[in-house]
Formats: C-alpha cells, structure tokens, sequence
C-alpha cells in the first residue's frame, strides 16, 4: 500500500480508490503534547489543500489540510477520547480520516517516503 | 514588505541561548528575544513544576532600580499601591497606570534598603522605561540592569533545591526578598513567581547563570522548563499575563486586581486614573475579568467570542488546555452582571458554541509559603 506526503506533514495512505489521512511523526513531535483532534463529518467533501481537520496542542491550533480531493468516509472516533494517540502513534493508531480519491493523479504531485524525509531534513 | 510598515527588529539573544538549545529547548520569537518554548514537552514540563522544580529563563524581563530622595513617594504618583508602607525586604505586586487609570504594565516592587528594585515585563519594558523617566522627578536615577539575568525556580522542592547554594532561601517568606552571594557573585533573591506554587526568583549577574543553571539542574529535583508551561501554570493560577489579559484599556478594577489598589491610596485618591478607578470600585466595574471552565475538551483560546444567548458579551483573553486541572480552562471579560461564579455562557470556537461556566480563581490552589516553617 503506497503512502505519500504532503509539505503540509500529512501523510496518506492508498489502498485502491480509498485512502487513509493522518499527520506525520515530524508533525506530532513540532506540535507537542496534543490535546483536542477535530476530524471531518462523514460525507464532507474535501479539496486538495483546503481545511480537512483541527489538531490542538497544548499551545496552539493547528489546521490539518486534504492531501487531495475527495469525500470522507469516515473520521477516527479513537482521537476524540484519546487525541495524545497522535503523538504516540502518529503513522497508525493516530490516523485521521478515511476518505475517497476523485483523482489518483493528484497523488502524482505528493511525496514519498524518501524524499519527504529529504524534506524535513532541510527544515 | 510595504513602505510604511515598520522595520522589524533583529531578534535578541539571550545570555543562556546556547545553554537552552544545549538542553534541548525549542527556542521561539518572544518579546524579541528567543526563548524556549519547550523542551520535553509542554504536558510533562507543566506537571514536573508541580511535583518538584522548574527552572525558568525569564532574563527577557526588564530589571530595573531607582535610587534617590523620596523614590517611593515619586512612584506612588505612577501606580496604586502603597509604596511608602513597603518595608525593607518586602515586595508588592502593583501597576504601572496611564492617567486615565488603564494598566500600562503590572510589575513587582521591592525594597531593597537603598533602592526599590522593579521587575517589568519583557515585551513593554522600554515602554516601561521610557514612561518612568518622562514621569519621576529628574534627581532620581532610573537603572536598567541589563548586566543581570533573572531565573525563576518554581515547585514544592525550589526551597529543597536552593537552599544548597544559598542557605538564606530558607529564612524568606512568599514576597520577601534579600542579597545574597553565590562563589562570589552579588544575588537578588525573593521568594516569589508565576506559577501559583512556592518558589523564587533570583537575579545574578549574566556571567554567572549559566554555571548557576547547571548547578541547579544537575539536582534530581530541578529541570528546566519553557515558557509553554510558563503560560499554562499562570493560568492555573488564575494570574493575568500583561498584553492578553491586561491593556491600556483595562483598570485594575475591571481587571479584578483591586487588591493593588491600597487602603491609604484610596482615601487619599492620588494615583493616575483615581476617579474612574475608584468610581469602578466603588460601584462595580461594567466589566470584570473572570475564570471560566470550559465543558468537554475543546480548549477555548484567546480571541473566542463570550455570548449569553445570543448576545455577545465578552471576550477570551488566555485560555488553553491546563494540565493540572486536565481540562481547557480560560480566562476572560464579562459584564459584571456575568461575573459571579456559577454564571453560564458560551464561548464561539471554529463556529460552534462550547458552554462555559464562570469560576472563581485560581484554577489550582496556590501554594505559597506565608510563614516561616510551614
């Protein structure tokens, strides 16, 4: 199952025409202890780019942005009982939503694992 | 960048840079210097201070020192507090007001025996400075004492931890303050902070903090801590962050600070802004700044709009998840008529109304040593 980056630190993964959304370890560890996780109603049509979700540290608010188009299927009801998930299992447990893809070529324009590493180096 | 927006200033360093980024601190832009933010995380940070100690870097803080005849009297003419009655060794929380009586800076003031030492808020301390100089007679001398860094040790083992390097940590109470030497350095210590819990804080020439950060630190009850937990103790401790929760368009009445506002400087009416001040007091200010609980977990932030039912009538001026308390808390401005404990309104996040409950403060209880041996 290919996963893919954005610069904006979310990480999706792709399994046929449904993909997985979360924000990446780099993204937990910058934003500290997180306390509140806003995740998008099911059936919410989100764009490439545009607000898809709300993550709060202690310190501040944070958006979290739709790597591509696409409607919800389902957002991870874990994350409002236990948001500190996302720290300590951003790339699994702590995933966001689940969403459809209307165009896979979108994924053409997203990272993969080498070279967002290459990314987050240069920060 | 457009022609007539200002030329931003360089960010300053400060003198324990290296020592924080050495300790892992994530160093932010804050009242143009950098500071740490964190450096194990906000959360642990937060909940080590009020376990054991914190050591804080506020060396971003003006220190400041007048001198000459009549200095106390020449600074009752600028804040309400009872300057005169400050014995030597005693220091008193007070503010720094413009003549209509808005709160320019809150500060501390210590007798220091020859001097009154002042402690203002890094962000608005050339303000401050500017404001003193304008307004005190020409034949007291103002001193900024940028030779000097300030830390904070903060926590129920601060006096454990401290009194291994200066044994007369001991002898303070909460607001009493002292000289003192370390290997040779001329101190200023008080017993004193802005986290709620017993601590001090202890001024030392900037040559000597870092070998005084280490020598703290590597005791197993210290560790250094950022100024995220710095912002969520002082909220807990329901105490006001000058710039969110005070302005020059708020009085110490409205600000519920009236306890600044002394006996004798009530009667006699002296101090800037005394008629409206007192009118606030007397009769109840049109609005209060108050605590506010916030229902489920949504942290409720600086800037969220208050309503009453439709009405809004307020704002949010800090807030954010507190730690201790294990759930948002905030800090805000209501009508009066709103600011008994009990009230219930709302707070606008993101659209969505979160109710909120109006609370007495502090959040957490305050745990300062008032009596020798307690």
């Amino acid at each position: 199952m290919p996963r893919y980056y954005t610069e904006e630190h979310e990480w999706i993964d792709v399994d046929g025409d449904v993909a997985t959304v979360g924000i990446t370890d780099f993204a937990q560890g910058q934003l500290g202890d997180i306390v509140f996780v806003e995740v998008p109603d099911t059936g919410a049509e989100l764009t490439a780019g545009g607000d898809a979700a709300v993550v709060e540290s202690v310190k501040a608010a944070s958006d979290v942005y739709a790597p591509v188009d696409g409607t919800v299927t389902e957002g991870n009801g874990q994350l409002e009982e236990d948001p500190a998930l996302v720290n300590s299992d951003p790339e699994g447990e702590g995933w966001f939503f689940r969403m459809t893809l209307s165009d896979k070529g979108q994924l053409d324009g997203l990272m993969d694992a080498k070279a967002y590493k290459a990314f987050c180096d240069a920060l | 960048m457009r022609e007539d927006e200002e030329i931003p200033i360089e960010t300053a360093t400060l003198p324990l840079d290296a020592w924080h980024r050495a300790k892992g601190g994530r160093m932010v832009e804050f009242a143009g210097y950098w500071m740490p933010i964190q450096y194990e995380g906000i959360m642990a940070e937060h909940l080590w201070t009020r376990e054991n100690a914190g050591l804080f870097d506020v060396s971003h803080m003006g220190q400041l020192s007048l001198s000459g005849d009549g200095v106390a009297e020449a600074l009752e003419t600028l804040v309400p507090g009872d300057i005169s009655a400050l014995k030597p060794g005693r220091m008193r929380y007070s503010l720094l007001l413009d003549e209509d009586g808005g709160i320019l800076d809150d500060l501390m003031i210590t007798n220091e025996g020859d001097q009154y030492g002042i402690v203002v808020n890094g962000a608005v301390k050339w303000e401050d400075i500017g404001h003193l100089r304008e307004n005190l007679p020409d034949h007291i001398t103002l001193n900024h004492n940028e030779d000097y860094g300030l830390l904070a040790l903060q926590g129920p083992k601060a006096v454990d931890a401290l009194v291994r390097l200066m044994p007369e940590a001991a002898n303070l109470v909460f607001m009493q303050a002292t000289r003192a030497t370390w290997q040779g350095h001329a101190i200023g210590l008080s017993r004193s902070g802005y986290t709620g819990e017993d601590g001090f804080e202890i001024s030392l020439p900037n040559e000597a903090l870092e070998a005084f950060a280490d020598a703290l630190c590597a005791m197993e009850e210290v560790k250094p801590i950022g100024l995220g937990a710095r912002d969520s103790l002082r909220l807990e401790a329901g105490l006001p962050l000058y710039g969110h929760d005070l302005s020059p368009e708020i009085d110490p009445a409205e600000a519920d600070l009236g306890f600044a506002v002394s006996k004798r400087r009530r009667e006699e009416e002296n101090f800037p802004g005394a008629a409206r001040i007192l009118g606030h007091l007397e009769d109840g200010p049109p609005r209060k700044r108050v605590g506010l609980t916030v229902d489920g977990k949504l942290p409720v932030r600086e800037g969220a709009k208050l309503f009453d039912g439709e009405d809004e009538i307020g704002v949010v001026t800090s807030g954010g998840f507190a730690p201790s308390v294990g759930a948002p808390i905030a800090m805000g401005f209501v009508p009066t008529g709103l600011s008994e404990p009990g009230a219930a309104i709302a707070a606008e996040v993101r659209g969505k109304l979160v109710h909120c409950t109006v609370t007495a403060m502090p959040f957490i209880p305050h745990r300062y040593v008032r009596k020798q041996g307690a």
